[in-house]
Parts: C-alpha cells; sequence; structure tokens
C-alpha cells in the first residue's frame, strides 16, 4: 500500500450496451473523505456497488483497502462499511436486533459486541429506541440506524451512497457531524451525494457526468481552476432578465440560483460595466451586480456545459 | 478460528430468521399449524376403500329364491341395499341424484326358469362415471353370486344324494402388514410425507427472495457473510419446524387414526429430519433462484406437490410406471421416505434394512443444498437500477 484506501484504474461497468461506469481512475487517501459529485444515474452507485465487491466490474483494476477489486472481494467485505441508498436494515427486527445481528455477522461478540452497539446507539442518538421495531421508525431514525449498522465493527473503510437523501437539512449536518467525527479517527470516507452543498465537506472530491469523471480535486482547488470569474446579478422580474442575459455575446454561462442569476465571463473581461450598459439599452433598471466567489455548482455547470450535457 | 468466525456468522442469521419467523404470524401458521390441519382433513377425506355401495334391488320375480339372492347382497358390509324399486325409471332417477351406485334387477320368471333347469340370468347395472366403485362394486357382486350359485349347487348335489362335496382348492389368504387392507394405513404416512414436502419447501422459498425484495440482500452481500453461511443459518430454523411438524402429524396419525407405530419413533423422526434437510434446501434453490417471493412460492408447490403426489408411489404404484416415469421417480423424495416410514411404522422394520433409502435421501439433500449455495449470488444482478 502507498497511503491510498481506494485505488483504481480503468474501471468500467457495462450493462447491455450502457456505459454506466466508463474507465474512470482515481486514489482515495487513507483517512480522507472523498466525494462523489454527480446527478443520478451518473454511476455513483455503480461505482461504489463495484468498490464494495457486489457487482462485478466489466473491466479494469484497483485495490480497496489493500485487496484486488476482482479477486478479492471476500477481504474487502471484512474492512468496509457500507450503506446502501435506500434503506436496507430489517424492519421486522428492533433497532438493537438488527445491530446485534449485523455485528454478529462481523465477528463482534459478548463484551466488545455491547460495546460497539453502545457506542453506535449514542452516536446516533437512538439510544432510547433500542427495543422499537424499525418498521415504525422515522426516517431520519431509520437513516441513522442505517450508518450506525454502517460503522458498527469499526471499519478502517467507509462507502455512504447518497447518505442524506431524503433527509432534513438539520438532519444532514448532524450526519456530517458524525462523518467527520469519523475521519478524525483516521478512517477513510467515500460519499456519493448530489447535494452540491454537501460536496464542499469534502477533502477531495470527483464530479461524475454520464460514467466518466471529468474533473478531480479538492472543492477550493476545483475553484481556483475556473477560467471564469463569476457575478451575480439581482434584478426585479429575474426570469425575464434572464432570457435577455443569457443571449448576451460576451457572456459564457448564465444560470438561475435561488432568486439571482449567476453570470459567468473570462475572467478579465470588465463585466460589470458592459452588462450595465447592456442592460440599460434595454431598458432594464434597478438591478445590482457583483462578483461572487464560485461554488462547486458553477463549477459543474461550467463542466457539464463544456461537455454539451 | 476461522471456522468459529463461520459458525458465529451460520448463528447469527440463524437467530435473526427466527426472530422474523416468530414476529410474522402468517408464516408461523402456516409452518406449525397447518400440517395437523391438513392431516385431520384430509386423513379423513382420503380413502380407497370402496364399503357401503349403495344399491337398489329391481325384484321383478317376487320369489323365494329370488328373495334369497337380495338377501345375500344385504349380508355384506361392502353393499347396502337402499331399496326396492319397480322400474328402470326409478334406477335411472336414484342414480342421477347419486343416491345409488348399482342396481339389482332380476327378472320375472327366474325362479321358474332355475326350477326347470336352465341357466337364469340377472342384471348388474352399474354407475360408470365413477369408475372405481363401479369396477369394485361388480367385484363384490359377482363374488355374491358365485358364493350363491356354489350353494345352490351343493344342495342340487345334496339332493341326488352326495353329500358333503369337497372343494379342490380353497384359497385362504393372510395379509400382512396390513391385515384389515385398510387404506388409512398406507394414506396416513404417504399424506405425511406430501404435506412435509409442500410445507417445508414452501416456507424456506420466501426466505432468499424476501431478502432480495425488501432490500436487505444488499447490505447482506456487503458483510463478510458466506453464501453458504446464509444457507446453513437459514435451514436451521426451518429444521426445528420441520421437527415439530413431523412429530405432530406421526403423533395424530398415531393416535387420531390409529395408524401403527411398530418401529422406533426417533428413528422416523431422523430420516425425516433428512427428507426435511432436502426438501427446505428445494425451497432455499428456487428462492435464490427467482429473487421474487410469488415465483418463488408456485414453483416450491409445483415441484414438490404434484410429484410428492403422484411419482413417490403414495397411491399409484411405481412399478406399473412406463420405465422412464419410474427412472424419474428416483428423483422424488417422498418415494424414500414414503418407503421408510411403512417400514418403520407398519413393519417395524429398523433403518438398517433400509440404508439404500436414507442414501438416496442423503444425496438427494446434498445435491440440493449444493445446488442452492451455487444458485445464491453474492453479487447484484445485472441490471441498472
Amino acid at each position: 500500500m502507498n497511503g491510498n484506501t481506494v485505488e483504481v484504474r480503468g474501471l468500467t461497468k457495462r450493462f447491455g450496451d450502457f456505459y454506466a461506469v466508463n474507465d474512470i481512475g482515481f486514489a482515495v487517501r487513507a483517512g480522507e473523505i472523498f466525494g462523489f459529485l454527480g446527478p443520478n444515474g451518473a454511476g455513483k452507485s455503480t461505482t461504489i456497488r463495484m468498490l464494495c465487491g457486489i457487482l462485478a466490474p466489466t473491466a479494469g483494476e484497483g485495490s480497496v483497502a489493500g485487496f484486488n477489486i476482482m479477486t478479492e472481494q471476500e477481504g474487502i467485505k471484512s474492512a468496509i462499511g457500507y450503506m446502501s441508498q435506500r434503506f436496507s436494515l430489517y424492519d421486522d427486527l428492533t433497532v438493537r436486533e438488527n445491530l446485534e445481528f449485523f455485528g454478529s455477522v462481523y465477528g463482534l461478540e459478548g463484551a466488545r459486541l455491547r460495546e460497539r452497539i453502545a457506542y453506535v446507539m449514542k452516536m446516533a442518538d437512538i439510544g432510547r429506541r433500542g427495543d422499537a421495531m424499525v418498521r415504525g421508525l422515522p426516517g431520519g431514525v431509520k437513516q441513522r440506524l442505517a450508518l450506525g449498522g454502517a460503522i458498527l465493527h469499526d471499519p478502517p473503510v467507509l462507502f455512504l451512497d447518497e447518505p442524506t437523501s431524503g433527509v432534513d437539512p438539520i438532519m444532514r449536518r448532524t450526519f456530517w457531524e458524525i462523518i467527520y467525527d469519523f475521519s478524525r479517527n483516521g478512517k477513510t470516507i467515500f460519499v456519493t451525494t448530489h447535494y452540491m452543498d454537501e460536496a464542499e465537506h469534502c477533502d477531495r472530491m470527483a464530479l461524475i457526468i454520464a460514467g466518466k469523471i471529468i474533473a478531480l480535486d479538492s472543492p477550493a482547488a476545483l475553484k481556483a481552476a475556473l477560467p471564469y470569474s463569476v457575478w451575480s446579478l439581482r434584478a426585479e422580474r429575474f426570469i425575464e432578465v434572464f432570457e435577455e442575459v443569457a443571449a448576451f455575446p460576451f457572456i459564457d454561462e448564465a444560470a438561475i440560483f435561488g432568486s439571482d442569476i449567476h453570470i459567468m465571463c473570462k475572467k478579465d473581461l470588465p463585466l460589470k460595466r458592459e452588462l450595465s450598459r447592456a442592460l440599460r439599452e434595454r431598458g432594464v433598471s434597478g438591478f445590482r451586480i457583483e462578483e461572487v466567489d464560485a461554488t462547486l455548482e458553477d463549477v459543474f455547470v461550467s463542466h457539464a456545459r463544456r461537455l454539451g450535457v | 478460528m476461522k471456522s468459529g468466525r463461520s459458525l458465529g456468522r451460520i448463528l447469527a442469521v440463524a437467530g435473526k430468521e427466527w426472530l422474523q419467523i416468530r414476529r410474522d404470524a402468517r408464516s408461523l401458521a402456516l409452518s406449525l399449524v397447518a400440517p395437523a390441519l391438513l392431516i385431520m382433513l384430509f386423513g379423513y377425506a382420503l380413502t380407497v376403500d370402496v364399503k357401503n355401495v349403495s344399491m337398489a334391488v329391481y325384484d321383478m320375480d317376487r320369489s323365494t329364491l329370488s328373495r334369497r339372492l337380495v338377501e345375500e347382497f344385504s349380508h355384506t358390509e361392502y353393499l347396502t341395499v337402499r331399496g326396492h324399486v319397480s322400474g328402470y325409471d326409478e334406477i335411472d332417477g336414484l342414480m342421477d341424484r347419486e343416491h345409488i351406485a348399482m342396481a339389482l334387477v332380476i327378472p320375472a320368471g327366474f325362479e321358474r326358469r332355475y326350477k326347470s333347469g336352465k341357466s337364469v340370468e340377472v342384471q348388474l347395472v352399474t354407475d360408470g362415471s365413477d369408475a372405481t366403485t363401479a369396477t369394485v362394486a361388480i367385484g363384490y357382486a359377482s363374488a355374491i353370486v358365485t358364493n350363491f350359485n356354489l350353494d345352490l349347487k351343493i344342495r342340487e348335489l345334496a339332493r341326488s344324494g352326495i353329500r358333503g362335496p369337497r372343494m379342490p382348492v380353497d384359497v385362504r389368504s393372510r395379509i400382512w402388514y396390513n391385515p384389515e387392507l385398510e387404506s388409512k394405513n398406507f394414506i396416513i404416512p404417504g399424506l405425511i410425507v406430501l404435506i412435509l414436502a409442500i410445507i417445508s419447501a414452501l416456507i424456506a422459498s420466501l426466505t432468499i427472495s424476501r431478502e432480495w425484495e425488501r432490500g436487505t440482500m444488499e447490505t447482506l452481500i456487503t458483510t463478510p457473510v458466506r453464501g453458504h453461511e446464509l444457507v446453513l443459518g437459514k435451514l436451521i430454523p426451518y429444521l426445528f419446524i420441520g421437527l415439530f411438524d413431523v412429530a405432530a402429524t406421526i403423533t395424530l396419525g398415531y393416535f387420531v387414526f390409529d395408524v401403527p407405530l411398530k418401529g422406533s419413533f426417533v428413528e422416523l423422526v431422523l430420516v425425516a429430519l433428512l427428507f426435511l434437510a432436502g426438501t427446505s434446501s428445494l425451497g432455499v434453490l428456487l428462492s435464490a433462484a427467482t429473487r421474487v417471493q410469488v415465483l418463488s412460492v408456485q414453483a416450491a408447490m409445483v415441484v414438490t406437490y404434484l410429484p410428492s403426489f403422484i411419482l413417490s408411489g403414495f397411491i399409484f404404484p411405481i412399478k406399473s410406471m412406463p420405465i422412464v416415469v419410474q427412472a424419474i421417480t428416483y428423483l422424488v423424495p417422498a418415494k424414500y421416505l414414503i418407503v421408510l416410514i411403512k417400514g418403520i411404522a407398519l413393519k417395524g422394520v429398523s433403518v438398517g434394512l433400509l440404508w439404500m433409502q436414507i442414501v438416496f435421501l442423503a444425496i438427494f439433500a446434498l445435491l440440493v443444498l449444493a445446488g442452492s449455495v451455487r444458485k445464491l449470488s453474492m453479487r447484484l444482478p445485472e441490471a441498472r437500477s
């Protein structure tokens, strides 16, 4: 091993003539929070499933926690924790029974099992629901239980497939606190998401579209590498204004961002002056233009447009 | 250490499965109550003994001789003379309403013709829509008439001075193992086998497909649990349920239906357990192969019900089947258990003499178990999701 917990080259998954994952390669360093950001259907889950040894890659090579992904799936399974996108614990067992079962399957027993279950229940804040049947639990609690089940055996690598999908914003923050905590203990975390703001939590991240990795770096570096300056335009009747603005030749990219219009243009362009003049010529008044920091969404949009998707 | 871990995982799966079964009232009822219930229901219904066949008599002669013949018909428990009629249309009506299955018609002049030394005819009308009953009833009637003829002949000879004519050959039949020739003594063991086969395969056929349908399989396959550990772990609770069913059905057979139990109860339970290992594994195999509960349940019904009923020697003798079908019966585990149960319960044979059947049951169980482990994929299906 060379300090990389996950390493793949040429990883490909083909279903019929559809390439769900198309020749991707990356490395995740030990102790890193590594994000996979992309829209639904981009190949995030397919990648995570191949890394966990539950879906056979069509081609490629690599390792997870030192085990070969093509030949040593059994080794991988003992070294990882996995939380699937769909809730997949037993809803006809209680919280504690679920944890006891998965703990035993991972070889925990006796005092060690009890200690880990107590830890997980405290961490996920489900202690007082220990004897509740999972079926009746609210979604957020189920989600925390699923995360708890994945870290029960204290694996060095954790794979989380859209762990916060369908979770309210407050709960999402709690989730990320748990993930940070895990990372501080030296564990490696591989997480997929389609929330741009969540991706900011990652040490490094890969943007994935249509089975291809289009960019991979730390969020800050990705934003710095953006060859555009980003501006925010605020105006009344912004939908109509947006249509006008999108057609201006000096603007590379315009997108609606909340109630603002985000505009990308060449870095050296004096946009504020140009845009103000162009808008006044069209009789638009009462607008405000200011330069803003690029977000990951801007990065994502620019890459997506460049590729024509 | 490694095998200890493996055993630990098997037991973890078994424990989890047991918790789930315990909480599922429907499958609990199906697995624990249904077998006893079915034995009670079908044990009474299923009989191939033809007894008390209802018949009518149309006696046009009304003579001493005709009454004596009718008398003979009333003296057997196999036939019941429901009454006298006075025309064919009445026979027709009674038969249509299924009040009678047979009618004896004695023509006018019956006694007169006999006395004048001529041979006389009586007519038997039977309802052929139930061929089994008709055939057996004709057999009974012929036997009665033969005896009646014999009796008349002896009287004739006696009248002409010949005393105590001897019978050249006299048949004395002695029936072993089931002296009353009661069908329940082979129906009940066969029924027990049939019910065990169906129920065990049925409840086991849900286990893997349920995990796939609920999505829990996706979590299971990311854990270190191996395919064979999952199969064995899941089988354990179902074997205990099967054990209960074996004990319950055999007990009912013994106490309610008076099926004799001459051999060892323990041996009987052990061979039944071996049988259940095979049929339960068959359920798991189908469950692993289909991944869908609706399909796996139907498949389990199809592969256990008809073969165990038709190809096991339960009702239809295997020796009368075409040679190809006879060969197929070797794949039907019910065949072996039926021989074993009949041997142990009815004949009091020890299992040592029936080792061949046990070997076949063991081979079946091992093959199906290996097949289900092989068929159980610890990977996701190859499809976009």
